[in-house]
C-alpha cells in the first residue's frame, strides 16, 4: 500500500516534469527568419522543480490532505435559516424585497457594474437551462452552447433579413432552439452517459462549424453586427430614433440623453426573464414532468417498470433545456449587438455546466450562486490575467474535494399527505 | 381459456448459444398467488424480464387479459396492469417516499405542461386523488409515518415494502415479485407473508412470485412451477410440488 502510494505519487511527478519542460521548459522563438530553442530561464527551473515537488508530496500524502478536507467544517447553511414555520412565513417578504433590491439597485452604481450584473443574469439563465438537462434528468450534455448559439442567430438573422424585433424574436428564438433541441434529441437519447456527452459535444461543434462556414446566411467569422437593441414599447434607446418615426426614450422622457439609460434597460429586462424562468422551472419540478426527469436520473429501469417512456420524458427535458438557452441566447445577441461564432466556443459549455455542477445539480438556488461566482470572480481576478484559468482550476478541484454535493445541495419538498 | 389472466406458452429466451428459458408455459388466473420455484440461476428472472417487456422473447407467446404483449415496449405493458418488482431494490433513493409513490402514477396524472402550469382544477383533482393513494398504500405498507423521508435512507425491509407499495398504486391486476423476503428477518418474512395474501383476498390482485424461502412459498401458494436450467420440470399444489420426485431430486435434494 506505502509502496504503490511511492510509485504513484512518483508517476505523478514524473508527467508533471514532462509537462513543465515541453509546456515552459523549452520555447520556440524566431530569430529573424529561423526558429531558435530556448531553455527557460534558472528562475523559471526554480518554479518548475518546486511545481513537481508539490505534486509529489500532495499525491504521497493524497490520504492525509482528503483527511484535512473532511474535517473542515462545511458551512451548515441550512442551519442558519430560521425553522421551517417562520421561514415560510418570511419568504413572500424576502422575495419581495430581493426583487425591489434588484430593481433599485442599478440607479445607484456604475454601468460597468450594471453590465456586469446583466451578463451574470445571462449565466443564470443558461445554468438553469442546463440544470433542467444534466442536475435533474441527469443528461451529461456538453454542448449545450449550441442551443445559446441558435437563439442568439435566430434573432440576429430575423432582425437583420426581416426587420422583426427582439420581442418578437424572443419567443421565436426559444422556439427554434427547442425544435433544434427536440431534433438532436430524438435520435441521440438513447444513448447513455458518456456517448451522449460525446455526441453532444459534436453537435456544439457542428453549429459552430457551419455558423463559420455558412458565409452567405451568416456572415461567417465576421459575425452579424448592428443588433438592435430592445426597445420599450417602441421607444428606441438611442440618441436619435434609428427608424423612420420612431421614438427615443429621453426624448418622450423630456429628460436629456444618457447612455446609462440602455444598460439599466437591458439589466432590467434581464431580471424579469430570470425572474420568468426561475418561476416556470421552479413550477415544472413540482409537476409529475419534474418529478419524471428526476426518477430518470435515479433509476431508468424502475421509470421503465412503471410505465413511464423515458423517450418523451428525456426529450422533453432536452428540449426545455435547450429552449431556455435560446431565451439567453437572443437575450444576449440584443445586448451585445454583435455576435460571431467566436462567442459560442466550448469552453462556454464547459462554464455553464460547471455553473451547474458547482451548485449542486438540481439546485436552483445554487445554480444562481455559482453563475454569480463564476462571473464575478473572473472579473475581480483581472489582475491575474494570465493566471485566471489556473486558478479556476484550483477552484474546481477545492470545490469538488471539499464539497463534492455542490454550493446548495438540492432540497427535497416537503409534501403533506392528510390521512 | 377467457378466465386467466396471465397465459404464457412456449415461453423461449436465447442469449447466443445459451437457452436461458426454454419453452416454459404458465398459467395465472384472478385472485391467484403462484410461485415460480428453481435452483440459482435456472432462468426465473428471465423469465420475469420477458413478461414485463425488458427482454423480447425469442419464442412464445404471452397474453395477459386476453391480449398479446410479448413485443410490447416494457412501459406499455406495465401500464395494462402487469407490474414487476427487482430482485436487488430498485428506489428513486434521492427522492422522498411520496415523491416515489407520486412518480409511479405518472400516467394517471396530467401531464401536459400548460395545465400544471395553470394549475386547472382537473390538474389539483387528480394531483390530490394521486396523493390520497399514495397515502392509503403508505398506510397499508405502514410507511406513512416516512412518507417526507429520502427513499435511500429507508431500512432495507422498508425499502422492499415501499417498492411493493410503489407497484401497487399503479392499479395493477398482477403483481411480479421477485424475491421478496430476500434480505428479510423472519418477523419481516411473516408480515411480507400476510401482506400477499392481504392483496388477493381483499384487494383482488394476482401475484406471481419468485421465492427461494420455501416456508413462504409452500404456505401461500394457490400453484407452483418448478423451473430447473431454464426448462420447466414439474407443476402443481405446494403439496404435489413437495413430493414430486424429480423436484426433490434436482431442487429440494440440494440443500
Ligand atoms: N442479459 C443476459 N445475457 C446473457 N445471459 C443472461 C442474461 N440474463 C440472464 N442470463 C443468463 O441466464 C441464466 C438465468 O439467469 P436468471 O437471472 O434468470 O436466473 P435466476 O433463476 O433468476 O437465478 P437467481 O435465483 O440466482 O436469481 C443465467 O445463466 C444467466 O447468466
Ligand atoms: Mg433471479
Amino acid at each position: 500500500m506505502q509502496n504503490s502510494k511511492f510509485l504513484s505519487a512518483l508517476f505523478a511527478a514524473g508527467i508533471t516534469f514532462v509537462l513543465a519542460c515541453l509546456m515552459i521548459g523549452v520555447k520556440l522563438d524566431t530569430e529573424g527568419t529561423e526558429l531558435a530553442v530556448t531553455g527557460a530561464t534558472a528562475e523559471q527551473w526554480t518554479w518548475i522543480g518546486l511545481g513537481i515537488g508539490l505534486v509529489f508530496l500532495s499525491q504521497l500524502f493524497s490520504n492525509q490532505i482528503d483527511a484535512f478536507f473532511g474535517k473542515l467544517p462545511k458551512p451548515k447553511l441550512g442551519g442558519l435559516l430560521p425553522e421551517e414555520k417562520k421561514r415560510a412565513a418570511l419568504k413572500p417578504w424576502l422575495l419581495a424585497a430581493l426583487i425591489v433590491g434588484m430593481l433599485v439597485w442599478p440607479f445607484m452604481v456604475s454601468r460597468g457594474a450594471v453590465d456586469l450584473a446583466t451578463l451574470t443574469l445571462i449565466y443564470i439563465m443558461l445554468g438553469l437551462g442546463l440544470n433542467i438537462v444534466v442536475g435533474l434528468a441527469g443528461l451529461l450534455d456538453l454542448g449545450f452552447v449550441a442551443f445559446y448559439a441558435v437563439g442568439a442567430y435566430t434573432y440576429a438573422l430575423l432582425s437583420m433579413y426581416f426587420g422583426l424585433s427582439f420581442w418578437m424574436c424572443l419567443p421565436i428564438s426559444a422556439g427554434l432552439a427547442a425544435l433544434f433541441g427536440f431534433l438532436l434529441g430524438f435520435p441521440v437519447l438513447r444513448l447513455r452517459g458518456d456517448y451522449l456527452a460525446i455526441v453532444t459535444l459534436g453537435f456544439g461543434e457542428i453549429i459552430r462549424i457551419l455558423l463559420n462556414n455558412w458565409t452567405e446566411l451568416t456572415n461567417g467569422p465576421s459575425g452579424i453586427s448592428g443588433i438592435p437593441k430592445p426597445t420599450l414599447f417602441g421607444l428606441e434607446f438611442t440618441r436619435r430614433a434609428k427608424e423612420e418615426g420612431a421614438q427615443t426614450f429621453h426624448d418622450f422622457m423630456g429628460i436629456s440623453y444618457s447612455s446609462s439609460y440602455k444598460v439599466i434597460f437591458l439589466y432590467l429586462i434581464a431580471v424579469l426573464l430570470v425572474i420568468f424562468v426561475i418561476y416556470l422551472i421552479n413550477r415544472l419540478m413540482r409537476m409529475p414532468i419534474g418529478r419524471a426527469w428526476e426518477a430518470l436520473r435515479e433509476d431508468e429501469i424502475a421509470c421503465r417498470s412503471l410505465g413511464l417512456n423515458r423517450t418523451t420524458i428525456k426529450l422533453s427535458a432536452f428540449t426545455l433545456g435547450a429552449s431556455t438557452a435560446g431565451f439567453a441566447g437572443s437575450f444576449f445577441a440584443a445586448r451585445q449587438g454583435f455576435i460571431s461564432p467566436e462567442s459560442f466556443i466550448f469552453i462556454e459549455s464547459a462554464i455553464i455546466l460547471a455553473i451547474v455542477v458547482l451548485g449542486g445539480m438540481g439546485s436552483q438556488i445554487g445554480v444562481i450562486l455559482a453563475a454569480i461566482v463564476m462571473t464575478i470572480l473572473p472579473e475581480l481576478a483581472r489582475e491575474f490575467a494570465e493566471y485566471r484559468m489556473l486558478l479556476f482550476g484550483l477552484l474546481m478541484v477545492v470545490m469538488m474535494r471539499w464539497r463534492p454535493e455542490g454550493l446548495v445541495p438540492m432540497k427535497r419538498p416537503h409534501l403533506e399527505l392528510k390521512s | 381459456m377467457s378466465q386467466l389472466l396471465l397465459d404464457v406458452n412456449g415461453l423461449t429466451m436465447r442469449f447466443g448459444g445459451l437457452v436461458a428459458v426454454d419453452h416454459v408455459d404458465l398459467a395465472v388466473k384472478h385472485r391467484q398467488v403462484v410461485s415460480i420455484i428453481g435452483p440459482n440461476g435456472a432462468g426465473k428472472t428471465t423469465v420475469f424480464n420477458c413478461l414485463s417487456g425488458f427482454y423480447i422473447p425469442s419464442d412464445g407467446s404471452v397474453v395477459f387479459s386476453g391480449e398479446q404483449v410479448a413485443g410490447m415496449k416494457d412501459y406499455q405493458i406495465s401500464r395494462k396492469g402487469l407490474v414487476r418488482t427487482f430482485q436487488h431494490v430498485r428506489l428513486f433513493s434521492k427522492m422522498t417516499v411520496i415523491e416515489n409513490m407520486l412518480v409511479a402514477q405518472h400516467r394517471h396524472l396530467k401531464t401536459d405542461l400548460i395545465s400544471g402550469l395553470l394549475k386547472t382544477s382537473s390538474y389539483r383533482r387528480l394531483e390530490q386523488e394521486a396523493m390520497d393513494r399514495a397515502a392509503y398504500w403508505l398506510k397499508e405498507m405502514d410507511l406513512l409515518q416516512y412518507a417526507n423521508r429520502e427513499a435511500g435512507n429507508l431500512a432495507y425491509g422498508q425499502q422492499r415494502r415501499l417498492e411493493i407499495a410503489r407497484c401497487m398504486v399503479t392499479q395493477p391486476q398482477l403483481l411480479l415479485l421477485d424475491e421478496p423476503a430476500a434480505g428479510l428477518n423472519p418477523n419481516e418474512t411473516k408480515e411480507l407473508d400476510e401482506l400477499i395474501v392481504r392483496l388477493r383476498d381483499e384487494h383482488e390482485i394476482s401475484v406471481l412470485l419468485i421465492e427461494h424461502d420455501m416456508k413462504l412459498v409452500m404456505g401461500i401458494s394457490d400453484h407452483i412451477y418448478v423451473i430447473a436450467q431454464g426448462a420447466p420440470l414439474a407443476n402443481g399444489t405446494p403439496d404435489e410440488v413437495k413430493n414430486n420426485p424429480d423436484v426433490i431430486k434436482a431442487y429440494l435434494g440440494e440443500e
